[in-house]
């Protein structure tokens, strides 16, 4: 994948990355958010209280604090398949069943630790 | 009264097991007057301020404001127009002359409680609206579509005159009847689909809850109402649509009406709201 890169093209993606790490993080979070409400894609608001979403569900908890809660690998993990953490939960295993792809995972991460 | 009842059942359940010893051995784990039991006081204890009949009324049993839109909605019902048509339906002799009443019990009247049940000649599960076309193709007619309008209006009308009726659902003394009743509960209880939802998943695990605006109605009872006028489906559904209507929205690949897993399934979840009464048609939002 690296190797498609010409070496400028390169550089620059490199420097872009390391001087706009905040706002490409922020529509990153952006993109993660509109993945949590899109009831075909991530769906959180079906199941749980999200600042910013109209009527949400009551299943899970509310989604708040979860940067002071959990590590970024924690929210992955539990993204990805929970039922690995708790065999019964309700949550749907994102990544295990393909749902989202890990890029999107991390996105739906991203936005989630913003709250 | 309730109690004495459970005690000869469990009285005569032990005899059974008695007399039984080697065949009940291999079906330890069996019991479904045990499953029903411990099936309803789940639901009673959940919700201490239900009646057992309360449940039939699905996610307008949950709390008292989806109960004042419940009673609003039965002064117009939405599922009048079907009822009607079923009624006419029913009385409406087939070319040959002969009418579904010829094909039931008491003329088919008052009956609703009585399935699905397990046929011992066939051996498998017959519910109702299986025996409804079976009725139709002995007369020459073609069967009707499982999953709404006329076999919708069909047992609306029959299970409006069952109204008020516990249901019944009877497990002969037949190991394929037991074995059929197990296969439904393992199904009931079996993750699928994409979501990864068994039916207890929602059902079970989180009636009363709400997933956006809807709120999930607990199984106890949830045949009992069928078929359905749902506002979701702006239209008049059957069992057979409620099941495979579940499967699509858990991104499971929904099986045929009246395949061999939903009769068995039709079979369990009736069998473990027995004592219920019947409620359909019902209206849903």
């Amino acid at each position: 994948m690296i190797a498609n890169f010409s070496k400028p093209a390169l550089t620059l993606a490199l420097l872009a990355g390391a001087a706009v790490a905040g706002p490409a993080q922020a529509q990153s979070a952006a993109e993660g958010q509109k993945l949590a409400f899109d009831r075909g894609k991530g769906n959180c608001l079906t199941c749980h209280v999200i600042k910013g979403g109209d009527l949400p569900g009551t299943i899970g908890p509310e989604l708040t604090g979860l940067k002071a809660k959990y590590s970024r690998d924690d929210l992955i993990a539990i993204v990805t398949d929970e039922t690995k953490r708790n065999p019964l939960t309700v949550m749907p295993p994102f990544g295990r069943n393909r749902i989202l792809s890990e890029q999107e995972i991390s996105a739906v991460v991203d936005f989630l630790q913003t709250l | 009264m309730m109690l004495r009842l459970t005690i000869r059942a469990a009285a005569t359940l032990a005899l059974g097991v008695l007399a039984l010893v080697p065949a009940a051995r291999a079906a330890d784990s069996i019991d479904p007057l045990a499953d029903k039991a411990a099936f309803q006081k789940f639901y009673t204890d959940k919700f201490p301020k239900l009646k057992l009949e309360d449940f039939v009324n699905g996610p307008y049993s949950m709390n008292e404001d989806l109960h004042k839109q419940w009673v609003e909605k039965e002064d117009f019902p939405p599922y009048e127009f079907s009822l009607e048509a079923g009624k006419e339906m029913f009385s409406k002799p087939f070319k040959n002359g002969k009418t579904y009443a010829d094909c039931f019990p008491n003329q088919g009247i008052a009956i609703r409680q009585n399935y699905p049940y397990f046929d011992e000649k066939e051996g498998k599960v017959v519910t109702l609206e299986l025996a409804l076309n079976r009725c139709r193709e002995a007369n020459g007619e073609a069967p009707f579509s499982y999953v709404k309008d006329d076999m919708a209006a069909l047992t609306a009308y029959m299970a409006y005159t069952s109204r008020g009726k516990p249901m019944d659902i009877k497990i002969p003394n037949d190991p394929r009847a037991l074995d059929a009743y197990q296969k439904g509960k393992e199904y009931f209880y079996t993750r699928r689909g994409q979501l990864n939802f068994s039916c207890a998943t929602c059902h079970v695990q989180s009636p009363g809850e709400r997933i956006r605006a809807e709120v999930l109605a607990p199984a106890l009872g949830i045949l009992n109402a069928m078929p359905i006028y749902r506002s979701e489906w702006s239209g008049m559904g059957t069992t057979s649509r409620r099941f495979t209507t579940c499967n699509s929205q858990i991104r499971g690949v929904p099986l045929n009406p009246q395949d061999d897993e939903y009769r068995n399934l039709e079979y369990y979840l009736s069998y473990v709201s027995n004592g219920l009464p019947i409620s359909g048609p019902g209206a849903r939002p």
